[in-house]
């Protein structure tokens, strides 16, 4: 301080001003281009699961994307594999399938045959059987889900419950 | 403070108030070209013009257009195409110049590689012509947007989605950049933002760079010949005219270059009234729909090239070699070793480096636009190999360069 002129020393005073006023208004600048509260507050969707038939695929929205509801037959659930099983949710008795109705190759919507039970990418033939797991390339996973939480007869897509974290962490889904 | 005397003319009241007889001489008439060029050199004023078409196009686009997920769709092919009359006309002018000027921005960008202009000094304007490029790119995506069809829907979201950096999984950055899970109101609203304001003001302080970068080097020449442009400019002046190497911007230079323009703007225009459907993705004629995916998902021609370098390598090697794509023309006078300023045919490999980079970029833009089966597949896979191949491999050709 001692060797500085007092122009140096308000060149650096300024310099400490406009410094803290650029960090304040780079983070208000950053802030303001977040999702709104009332964006995010609708990126909650709950299904209520007694309203859907036996196989027949129902396609909801969840923060603007597809979501496949199908709920599962006797016969379905007494032929799936256990790998199929672990991908199904249950809520009160029955069992559903319940995933982001988009193809995990590049991002097509797959159409469902409720005859053979699965279901077919148009885009490039990829296919999925009931559970939405994959059976034919070219997609590389299975048909993802979307966060869930079982509420009672209600499932609460976009809030993680303890089914969807046990799935994420077995690697069933992304 | 200054003397000012009784003005005898208005030119001389406004030349002691704003010095404009010394502007005009520094900005036109005492600003040298040098003779030795050709058509090609003429492509700035082609943009510039490109430009001032766009933004008066855009002018008049942007009084009926209205930024709102409902309603900005039926703004552009309900009210300005049938309501406003001459809203066709702004709008295919504003469609036809946002996709001919890269036409004419990827033709300056070879000349400027052909004849050597990013060296010796010229580097500045090639990394501010390649800033401009970025901001060009921009403001044709963020444009691309606005008329909210089912191609502004989809590329909307197929390119945020690339910020998420494929493993790594930033889907938070992907969601601040939209402002929502999806492009939605927040996402046009922004973009819209972005495409009227922030990015043009970006593109005319840099186009003020670009033409700041010209002043001291100057224009390249067909030669790469070294100018003494202060002695050269003497002999102009002194009355030498034919025996100078340089001439006036304007009118010498002026006059030529609207020539060009002349030539182009009746191509452009041709464009325009009779083969505008080029610009006009019949896909976007159908509204945004975020449960309905179009079969093909591919971008405007100009940017296939970079688009299949993305597509034929798995998600991860795939970004990168996009990112690599994005950024390397901008490090062209480093990557170049070669001390010549010569056009590209006087040396040596640089010139088969030259033809091959042109040909292997148009083969990108033909197989970015085909589905990505079979053949086509393989043969955009190799081209682009070759393109990170070239670009490797320029340091060393050029390093090996005799000096000429």
């Amino acid at each position: 301080m001692k060797n500085s002129s007092r122009r140096g020393f308000m060149g650096k005073a300024f310099g400490a001003v406009a410094g803290v006023g650029a960090v304040a208004s780079l983070y208000a600048m950053k802030k303001s281009w977040d999702p709104l509260p009332s964006v995010k507050a609708a990126g909650f969707t709950t299904l209520d699961m007694s309203a859907y038939n036996e196989n027949e695929l129902i396609t909801e929205k969840w923060r603007g994307k597809p979501i496949f509801v199908l709920k599962m037959t006797k016969d379905m659930m007494s032929k799936a594999s256990d790998k199929e099983k672990s991908r199904l949710i249950k809520v009160g008795d029955s069992h559903f399938m319940v995933c982001l109705g988009l193809c995990t190759h590049l991002g097509c919507i797959p159409g469902y045959n409720p005859n053979e039970k699965t279901f077919l990418c148009a885009c490039h033939g990829g296919m999925y059987d009931f559970s939405g797991d994959v059976t034919k390339a070219p997609p590389p996973r299975g048909l993802d889900i979307p966060p869930f939480k079982v509420d009672g007869n209600k499932l609460v897509l976009g809030e993680a419950g303890p089914e969807y974290k046990k799935m994420k962490e077995t690697g069933i889904t992304l | 403070m200054a003397h000012f005397t009784k003005a005898t003319s208005v030119k001389d009241w406004l030349n002691q108030r704003l010095a404009v007889e010394k502007l005009e001489k520094v900005m036109m008439s005492e600003y040298w070209i040098p003779k030795n060029i050709n058509f090609l050199w003429a492509m700035g004023m082609v943009l510039v013009i490109t430009f001032a078409l766009l933004l008066v196009s855009g002018i008049f686009l942007l009084m009926y257009y209205q930024p709102n997920v409902n309603t900005a769709f039926d703004s552009v092919n309900y009210t300005i195409m049938r309501e406003v009359d001459f809203g066709w006309l702004w709008r295919h002018v504003h469609g036809v110049a946002a996709s001919v000027v890269f036409l004419i921005i990827y033709i300056h960008m070879f000349t400027g590689i052909y004849y050597g202009s990013y060296k010796k000094g010229r580097e500045m304007i090639w990394i501010s012509g390649m800033l401009l490029f970025v901001a060009f790119s921009a403001e044709a995506f963020s444009g691309y947007m606005l008329p909210w069809g089912q191609m502004s829907y989809w590329a909307g979201m197929v390119i945020t989605n690339l910020f998420s950096g494929g493993s790594l999984h930033a889907d938070g950055l992907v969601e601040w950049i939209r402002g929502d899970y999806v492009p939605a109101q927040a996402f046009l609203n922004r973009f819209f933002m972005l495409h009227v304001l922030l990015i043009p003001l970006a593109i005319m302080g840099l186009i003020g760079l670009h033409f700041g970068a010209l002043r001291i080097p100057h224009v390249n020449n067909q030669d790469g010949e070294e100018i003494d442009f202060d002695a050269e400019a003497k002999k102009y002046l002194d009355g030498d005219k034919a025996g100078s190497k340089v001439m006036r911007f304007a009118n010498d230079f002026m006059s030529k270059d609207m020539m060009v323009v002349g030539i182009y703007l009746i191509f452009f225009f041709y464009l325009v009234f009779y083969n505008y459907g080029f610009a006009m993705d019949p896909v976007n004629f159908d509204p945004a729909d975020g449960l309905k995916t179009p079969a093909h998902i591919y971008p405007e021609w100009y940017f296939l090239w970079s688009y299949e370098i993305l597509r034929p390598f798995s998600t991860n090697v795939g970004l990168i070699a996009f990112a690599f794509a994005q950024v390397i023309f901008v490090l062209l006078p480093f990557l170049d070793r070669s001390p010549n300023t010569v056009p590209a045919n006087r040396r040596g490999l640089f010139a088969v480096w030259f033809w091959l980079m042109l040909v292997d970029m148009i083969v990108l833009t033909a197989m970015g636009k085909v589905p990505p089966s079979g053949m086509f597949s393989t043969i955009g896979f190799y081209a682009a190999l070759t393109f990170i191949g070239l670009w490797i491999a320029l340091p060393f050709i050029t390093k090996m360069e005799k000096k000429v």
